[in-house]
């Protein structure tokens, strides 16, 4: 029963777990805080974490090494190449006019999505805050959308949209228009419904966001603001939105790392050619047909594809965190 | 309370709920609209000025024309067996290392710690690249085992639970050592138990990310016979669309209905956050 007597000092307090402790251990781990730690092999943490550690490591971590390696290589897809070609694959990609169209796209997607992913979710979080009658079965009913699978409702888009559906239909009737806005053809349209594809599916899931974040909102900011005569628009500006400005920031990040990922909307809506002539396709989706097609795939030049990307993803939180910091000055 | 005194309370409530449901129209309308669809008759207009929203002949013949085109059930089984490797992958490797992760005083924590953060600042789409190459290598394209693999366990979902852990205080820990429970019943008897909400948050959430993952099996799968719901969806969304467009409706239904029931019966995990958080 020596364990007995051993927890018991533990339990005393560290101080007395610091004497008992034999002095090889102490130079092997931290300062425990908590007395089990000191029962514990220094493997057998290891050995708890190690699946996590080997699938994180290996399929989360070395790719991005291995990305900026193999983006300085010919790499095809089912081995083969591999020698170094220093910086042609860059030389390459700046000269390329698709990249610089799929540039464009997930740029304009982003600048296009990010501001209504980051005002639409606060106003329907507001709309959904307060607890009204039946206000559970709004809320689960707004959130639908983001469970849905996304090849499921670009579907249910594609039909709503098309040039004898539903919204055509409705707004030839009403008279707005003459003939059939071609939603999918246009190579525009088809990038704006798609961002409206969007930002209809991210309401909900940013919703939750910042109905976590209204909480924190102090109530008396809004009863001193009425006293003081703003209405409810004003009241959303001067003290809803100073209130969550932190989350917007993180929204604002969220939404537009999720811009720059794009990939099924475009091809469910597009096509398999990422509208007509491929005009439409994003970076993923150029990285896609680039570098993974079996036979004529270049891994090289979608591995530097995949380096600018990831510099835009990298730039793009880098430049809202200095906007969320200087609206803060 | 008071930011619609000035406009009278019931003006304020009635407002209230014609916003709520104009929300309701846009963000459930074109689900609803494609299900309806999905349920019309030959002799129902789908489109155009005598379309109505709701079918006049209700018939699930499209429903059976979908499993006669493309073999749906096949689809339907693969996404299963991907939801399954992953929900099981997603909990258990996750919560071994979570729990490890929220016990102190082992040396590598922090670099550990560090891996997961770093992980996480990657987009998928820029290192699936080198993901494929090194599935590749492995042998492992085009086969469940090469769409699992990546994704099989999340370091945010490491974090998830790791936060739920902590959140046991020292002493009870302390306590249970001085009756002599070991790791393995602590964890087990004590940790587990306090960490259930946040490991229905991670089932939930891999089910639903297998399930509507498109991308990457995409890349991986080739062999129409290991195809998933939503790679054979996409298929059926290409190749049928000279045909009936009412087929191509019901194969997007039977692919949001399960996971939606799913939402709908686990919805209460989603919003318990935002529900703690309301009552401060």
């Amino acid at each position: 029963m020596a364990t007995d007597v051993y927890a018991g000092t533990l339990a005393a307090g560290e101080q007395a777990a610091r004497v008992t402790r034999p002095s090889r251990t102490r130079s092997r781990r931290p300062r425990p805080t908590s007395g089990a730690a000191l029962y514990r092999p220094w493997w057998t943490p290891w050995l708890w974490v190690a699946p996590a550690i080997i699938v994180i490591g290996v399929f989360g971590v070395f790719p991005f090494l291995n990305t900026i390696l193999l983006s300085f290589t010919d790499a095809r897809p089912l081995g083969g190449g591999g020698d170094w070609v220093g910086l042609d694959n860059y030389s390459r990609m700046v000269a390329d006019p698709a990249f610089w169209l799929a540039v464009r796209n997930s740029v304009l997607y982003a600048v296009v999505a990010v501001p209504l992913l980051v005002v639409l979710p606060l106003m329907l979080a507001q709309l959904v805050y307060k607890k009204v009658p039946a206000i559970g079965f709004f809320r689960t009913a707004f959130y639908a959308p983001v469970v849905a699978s996304m090849v499921a409702v670009a579907l249910v888009w594609q039909n709503l949209v098309s040039e004898n559906g539903p919204i055509n239909t409705a707004l030839t009737q009403v008279g707005i228009i003459d003939s059939p806005i071609p939603f999918l053809s246009d190579t525009t349209l088809l990038l704006l419904t798609a961002i409206a594809l969007t930002v209809w599916k991210g309401l909900g899931w940013y919703m939750i966001f910042y109905l976590s974040a209204l909480a924190s909102v102090p109530k008396d900011l809004y009863e001193a603001a009425s006293l003081d005569g703003a209405g409810t628009f004003r009241q959303f500006v001067h003290v809803t939105v100073p209130g969550v400005r932190l989350t917007m920031l993180l929204v604002g990040i969220m939404s537009g790392i999720g811009s720059l990922r794009v990939f099924t909307e475009i091809y469910i809506l597009g096509g398999a050619t990422g509208g007509v002539g491929g005009q439409a396709r994003t970076l993923p989706f150029y990285i896609r047909d680039v570098a993974l097609d079996p036979i004529s795939g270049n891994v090289g030049y979608g591995a530097a594809i995949s380096v600018a990307l990831f510099v835009l993803t990298i730039g793009l939180a880098v430049a809202s965190h200095k906007l969320g910091s200087k609206e803060e000055d | 309370m008071t930011w619609w005194r000035t406009h009278g309370r019931t003006r304020a409530l009635v407002t209230r709920y014609v916003l709520l449901l104009v929300v309701l129209a846009i963000s459930v309308g074109p689900l609803l609209w494609q299900f309806f669809s999905s349920l019309k008759g030959p002799q129902d207009a789908l489109y155009g000025s005598s379309a109505t929203f709701f079918p006049a002949n209700p018939t699930f013949a499209a429903y059976q024309t979908v499993f006669e085109q493309v073999p749906m059930g096949m689809y339907i089984r693969n996404s299963l067996i991907m939801c399954l490797l992953t929900v099981f992958s997603q909990v258990v490797f996750p919560t071994l290392a979570g729990y490890m992760l929220s016990r102190q005083g082992w040396r590598g924590r922090g670099v550990f710690y560090w891996v997961l953060i770093i992980s996480m600042m990657f987009p998928f789409e820029s290192i699936m690249v080198s993901l494929y190459t090194q599935i590749t290598d492995l042998g492992l394209d085009d086969s469940f085992i090469g769409v699992w693999l990546p994704g099989a366990i999340a370091a945010v979902n490491v974090l998830i639970t790791r936060a739920a852990f902590s959140a046991v205080p020292n002493e009870v820990e302390d306590a249970a050592m001085l009756d002599g429970a070991g790791e393995l019943r602590r964890f087990w008897k004590i940790y587990l138990p306090a960490a259930r909400g946040a490991m229905v948050v991670v089932v939930i959430n891999s089910f639903i990310a297998a399930w509507d993952d498109f991308l990457w099996p995409f890349i991986v799968l080739r062999s129409e016979e290991l195809y998933t719901l939503s790679l054979g969806l996409s298929r059926l969304a290409s190749s049928s669309l000279s045909y009936d467009p009412r087929v191509t409706m019901a194969g997007s239904i039977i692919a949001i209905v399960p996971i939606l029931v799913l939402f709908v019966a686990l919805q209460r995990y989603f919003f318990k956050g935002v529900e703690s958080g309301a009552v401060k």
